[in-house]
C-alpha cells in the first residue's frame, strides 16, 4: 500500500510538470459533462418527468454514475489504455518487476485529470440531495455509498475485460466503449427508462443496473425491499469473471507475444 | 546459473495484404503464417560468465531474452535459472535478474531520474544501506552523480542509457541482461558503458548476456560468444572460433595517385576508377602488409583503409556453411 501511493505520488508530479495542461484537461472534463446537465436541465424544465422521475432525483443517479466512472478512469486508467502498454512494450517491462501484474498496471497511469468531472459530480450530488425530498436516514446514505463502490467495481471489470480483450486483438476494441462511456452516458437516467429488454440486459449481462438502477428505487423510496440496497455488492461479482478472462489473456500472450 | 534445454517457440503471426478491401476481409477471416523463432536452443551459462549473444535481427536473440526473463513461455524444453523456471516462478525469478532492453526506456520520463531510482528501491524491496551502497557506487561508476536530477527525458541517449543501466542494478541482480546497450551511443559513451559491464562483472561477480550487432562490444566484453541465426544456435564457443569461421578476406580501400592499377594474381582489383580502387586480399595467400608494399610500389598512396567481414557479414556466410 505503501508503494502505491509513492507511486501515486510519482504520477502526479508527472502530470504537474504540464500545469497549464493539466489545468486545461480538467477544465474540459468539467465542461463536457456540464454539458450533459444543462442538457438535462432544460428537458426537465419543458416536460417535468421522465417515466415518473423528477429531475432532481435524476440528477442524483447521473451524479453517483458520473462520480463512479470518473474514479474509475483516474485510478484504473492503466486497464482503460492497456493496448498501449502492450504496443510500446511497457507490459515487458512489468513482467520483469517482481510486483503483481495487476498492481503494475494499475499505477503504471493514473488520469488525475477526471477531477473535472468528479468537481460536477459533486456539485450536482450537493445540489439534489437536499432538492430530492429523502429523509437521510443511515440507511440511505448507505446505499448511496454502495451504489458509488458498485459503480467503481463494474466500470473497473469492465476496464479489465477491455484489457484482457486487446491480449488478442487491437482492432475492433472501441466497441467496448458502448459499456464504458456508453454506460456513464446513458447511465444518467434510471435505465428502465429505456425499456424491458434493456434493463434485463443491464441486470444479467452486464450489470449496470445492479448499481444503478434498483438501490436507486430504494433510495427514492419507490421500492420498500431492502435487498436492493445490497444488489450493488452483486455486481462487484461481475469482476471475477472479467479477471479470470484477463489472466487467460495474459497466458496466452506469455506464450505468444513478441 | 543458466540452463536451457532444446527451447522451441513458434509465433502465429496474422497478416494481411495492404489495402482497405484485405484489412475488411481481415476482420472475418485472418490468415496466419507461423514464424519458427527458435528451434532447438540449448546452452548453458556458468555464474559469473560473461556471454555475447550474437546474430543478425529476427535471429532469435529479444525472444531468447524474454524466454530466460519470464515474460514469454516456450512452446517446449526447459529453462532453469538459479534453480526456477522463469515463467513459472516469475516474481521469484525477476527479484534475482536486471533486464535492459536498449530500445525502451524504464525510467519514468517526466520525474528526476533519482526518483525512479527510489520507487525502484520499493518495487525491489531493497534495504536502506544496502540501497545506499549500490547508488554510490553505480553513480560513481557511470558517472551520473550530475545528472540524476535532471527529468529522463532531457538526456541525452548516452546519459539516458547509463541511468537504465544502473536503474536495472539497483537490487544487485545476479544475472544481467543487456538487449542492445550500446545502440546508438556515441564512441565515448559506448566505451564508458563497455568499461562499466566489465567492472560490475569482475566486481559483483554478476552474469552477464549481452546481445549486440557491434563487434567491437564483443571484442571489448566477452570471451565467450553464442551465435543464433534462425532460431538455432550455430557456434558456441570463444571469440577466436568464430574467427576461426570468418573468411579471411579483407578488403583494402586506397585512394591513390598515378596511372590505374595493375596487381598481381594473388590480389583481386574489385574496382578501380578515377584513383580509387577496392582490392580484395586473400590473407592465407597474401597478408595485409605485403598488399600493401605491392601496391605503393604501383602509386603513391594517398589513403588506405582495411576492412574485415562484419559479424552480420560472418553470419551470412555461416547460413550457407550450415545450409539453412
Amino acid at each position: 500500500m505503501k508503494l502505491y501511493f509513492r507511486y501515486l505520488s510519482m504520477l502526479l508530479k508527472s502530470q504537474m510538470q504540464y500545469k497549464a495542461s493539466f489545468l486545461m484537461t480538467a477544465l474540459g472534463q468539467f465542461l463536457t459533462s456540464f454539458t450533459t446537465f444543462l442538457s438535462m436541465y432544460f428537458m426537465f424544465s419543458r416536460f417535468k418527468s421522465v417515466n415518473g422521475f423528477t429531475f432532481s432525483e435524476v440528477l442524483i443517479c447521473f451524479s453517483i454514475v458520473l462520480m463512479a466512472f470518473s474514479l474509475t478512469e483516474c485510478f484504473v486508467r492503466g486497464f482503460d489504455v492497456f493496448p498501449r502498454l502492450i504496443r510500446t512494450g511497457d507490459l515487458d517491462r512489468i513482467l520483469v518487476r517482481p510486483r503483481s501484474v495487476v498492481f503494475q498496471v494499475l499505477t503504471s497511469n493514473m488520469e488525475f485529470t477526471r477531477i473535472g468531472r468528479l468537481l460536477q459530480a459533486i456539485l450536482m450530488l450537493c445540489w439534489a440531495i437536499p432538492a430530492c425530498g429523502v429523509v437521510w436516514t443511515a440507511d440511505k446514505i448507505l446505499t448511496l455509498i454502495l451504489m458509488v463502490t458498485g459503480g467503481i467495481s463494474v466500470f473497473s471489470s469492465l476496464f479489465v475485460l477491455y484489457a484482457g480483450i486487446s491480449f488478442f486483438t487491437l482492432e475492433g476494441l472501441e466497441f467496448m466503449n458502448i459499456f464504458t462511456d456508453g454506460g456513464r452516458e446513458f447511465g444518467k437516467y434510471p435505465v428502465s427508462v429505456y425499456g424491458e429488454g434493456v434493463l434485463k440486459f443491464l441486470t444479467y449481462i452486464i450489470p449496470i443496473a445492479l448499481f444503478q438502477y434498483y438501490p436507486f428505487l430504494y433510495l427514492i423510496g419507490r421500492s420498500e425491499n431492502i435487498l436492493f440496497m445490497f444488489l450493488p455488492l452483486l455486481g462487484i461479482i461481475f469482476f471475477l469473471p472479467c479477471y479470470a478472462f484477463f489472466r487467460y489473456g495474459l497466458r496466452k500472450y506469455q506464450s505468444s507475444g513478441s | 546459473m543458466i540452463q536451457l534445454k532444446n527451447i522451441s517457440k513458434t509465433f502465429r503471426i496474422a497478416k494481411r495484404d495492404a489495402g482497405l478491401k484485405s484489412a475488411a476481409k481481415s476482420l472475418f477471416h485472418r490468415e496466419y503464417t507461423r514464424i519458427e523463432a527458435l528451434k532447438d536452443v540449448s546452452f548453458t551459462i556458468n555464474k559469473g560468465e560473461m556471454v555475447g549473444y550474437i546474430g543478425p535481427n529476427g535471429a532469435g536473440k529479444s525472444s531468447t531474452i524474454k524466454i530466460m526473463s519470464g515474460v514469454l513461455t516456450p512452446d517446449s524444453g526447459e529453462c532453469v535459472i538459479n534453480g526456477r523456471i522463469p515463467w513459472k516462478n516469475r516474481t521469484e525469478h525477476v527479484r534475482e535478474i536486471g533486464v535492459v532492453f536498449g530500445q525502451r526506456s524504464q525510467l519514468w520520463w517526466d520525474v528526476p531520474v533519482i526518483d525512479s531510482f527510489d520507487l525502484l528501491r520499493d518495487i525491489y524491496k531493497v534495504e536502506q544501506a544496502q540501497y545506499k551502497k549500490m547508488l554510490s557506487d553505480l553513480t560513481e561508476l557511470l558517472d551520473i552523480g550530475e545528472i540524476i536530477r535532471i527529468p529522463a527525458r532531457q538526456l541525452s541517449l548516452g546519459q539516458r542509457m547509463r541511468c537504465e543501466i544502473a536503474a536495472s542494478l539497483l537490487h544487485n541482480p545476479s544475472i544481467l541482461f543487456l538487449d542492445e546497450p550500446t545502440i546508438g551511443l556515441d564512441a565515448v559513451s559506448k566505451i564508458a558503458v563497455r568499461n562499466f559491464i566489465r567492472s560490475i562483472n569482475r566486481e559483483y561477480k554478476t552474469t552477464v548476456l549481452l546481445t549486440t550487432h557491434d563487434m567491437q562490444d564483443i571484442e571489448a566484453l566477452t570471451e565467450r560468444i553464442i551465435l543464433i541465426g534462425k532460431g538455432r544456435i550455430l557456434l558456441d564457443g570463444p571469440l577466436a572460433e568464430l574467427k576461426n569461421h570468418r573468411s579471411s578476406h579483407k578488403t583494402l580501400t586506397v585512394d591513390y595517385l598515378g596511372p590505374r592499377l595493375c596487381v598481381p594474381e594473388n590480389l583481386r582489383l574489385l574496382r578501380d576508377e578515377d584513383g580509387h580502387a577496392q582490392i580484395l586480399v586473400d590473407t592465407d595467400v597474401v597478408t595485409v602488409s605485403q598488399a600493401i608494399s605491392i601496391i605503393s610500389a604501383h602509386a603513391e598512396i594517398k589513403d588506405i583503409s582495411v576492412a574485415g567481414e562484419t559479424i552480420d557479414e560472418t553470419v551470412v556466410a555461416l547460413y550457407k556453411e550450415f545450409a539453412i
